[in-house]
């Protein structure tokens, strides 16, 4: 039954903020094993438990830290270890732009922090969630989701540091298929009602393989992303102001 | 040291995410670059998804293909996104533990 209660600015606050936690789950379960599993390594790679989770709370990019930690490890120099990691998140730029540009009616207190959350899975699930932008109080709904992320990220890395190796090592590798999972979960339904998304996602896949031939991985990404999706540029319609 | 490299991570990590908040607020798209950006999400699903996938287990790239194939399954069967992430967990499980 409909309550006939007048929903006050409160109220959608909070059930915005609900469903942005409930929307969040997914990444969640994804984040926890591979989280751990980055504390576990960047323990061993001689970090300590402070070191580990401060690189979560301040980097907070899965793949990066990862790397960072093996070539801590290795001896690696800073300034070479800190381009490496420009070079693997500069996708976020990309994936920033276009969400930015879909949050063009938020403020910038909203825009800026949110931002700072985006990884590939938040921006991910966000951005199919591009409804929420319109709705009212649609901003606690994206805060909620990127700050349940962001919260799973540091205490599964600050768990992995602090517990060690606590997962059987064929449960944590079959853990490693979670994101991809995730992201297959997001962008089979834009297919099934638009199957253009799939052309796009397609062309993104093909140009991604051939350059991560001979390209860092970061670019290959960024280019596969950049020209998969100037096909939209072609197949998608106008969007109605 | 560490807190040095730490630091720099963050930096350039954090500032290509909040540069285009700025962009956004200063500059107006024509629209094809508005369409492009609105793609930009499903291209990115693309390439996050392959060839990465093929790396689940590096030395034997159809466990991550065949993860990703059930995957399909169950996305296009619409279910839950969880399930569709835990059907491929445990698809990867069965195929590097138990065969």
């Amino acid at each position: 039954m409909v309550t006939k209660v007048m929903e006050n600015a409160t109220s959608t606050k909070l059930i915005q903020a609900q469903r942005g936690i409930a929307t969040g789950i997914p990444i969640m379960l994804g984040y926890l094993p591979i989280a751990i599993a980055y504390g576990v390594l960047a323990k061993q790679s001689g970090l300590t438990i402070a070191e580990v989770t401060l690189m979560s709370i301040l980097v907070y990019a899965g793949a990066a830290q990862f790397m960072g930690a093996n070539l801590i490890a290795v001896g690696t120099g800073a300034i070479e270890i800190i381009i490496a990691t420009f070079v693997l998140n500069f996708r976020h730029f990309v994936m920033s732009l276009s969400f930015m540009n879909r949050l063009r009616g938020f403020g910038l207190k909203w825009k800026v922090p949110l931002s700072l959350g985006l990884t590939d899975e938040s921006f991910s699930v966000a951005s199919l969630h591009g409804e929420k932008a319109k709705q009212e109080n649609g901003t606690y709904f994206y805060a909620a989701l990127m700050l349940t992320a962001y919260l799973s990220w540091i205490s599964g890395s600050f768990l992995g540091a602090l517990l060690g190796d606590v997962m059987p090592q064929s449960l944590s590798q079959s853990m490693g298929i979670a994101l991809y999972a995730m992201f297959i979960g997001l962008l089979i339904p834009s297919v099934k009602k638009e199957i253009k998304m799939g052309l796009i996602a397609l062309i993104a896949m093909l140009v991604n393989f051939i350059f991560s031939q001979f390209l860092d991985t970061g670019w290959a990404i960024v280019l596969g992303t950049l020209i998969g999706g100037l096909i939209g540029v072609f197949v998608l319609k106008e969007e109605k102001k | 040291m560490i807190l040095i490299i730490i630091l720099g991570m963050s930096l350039v990590t954090m500032i290509p995410r909040f540069m285009p908040a700025y962009i956004v607020d200063n500059v107006h798209f024509p629209d094809w670059v508005n369409r492009w950006l609105n793609a930009i999400p499903y291209a990115a699903l693309g390439a996050l998804i392959f060839p990465g996938i093929l790396t689940v287990k590096p030395d034997q790239p159809y466990v991550g293909l065949t993860g990703g194939l059930i995957a399909i399954l169950l996305a296009v069967l619409r279910l839950n996104i969880i399930l569709v992430v835990i059907g491929a967990i445990a698809t990867v499980f069965f195929l590097t533990t138990i065969l």
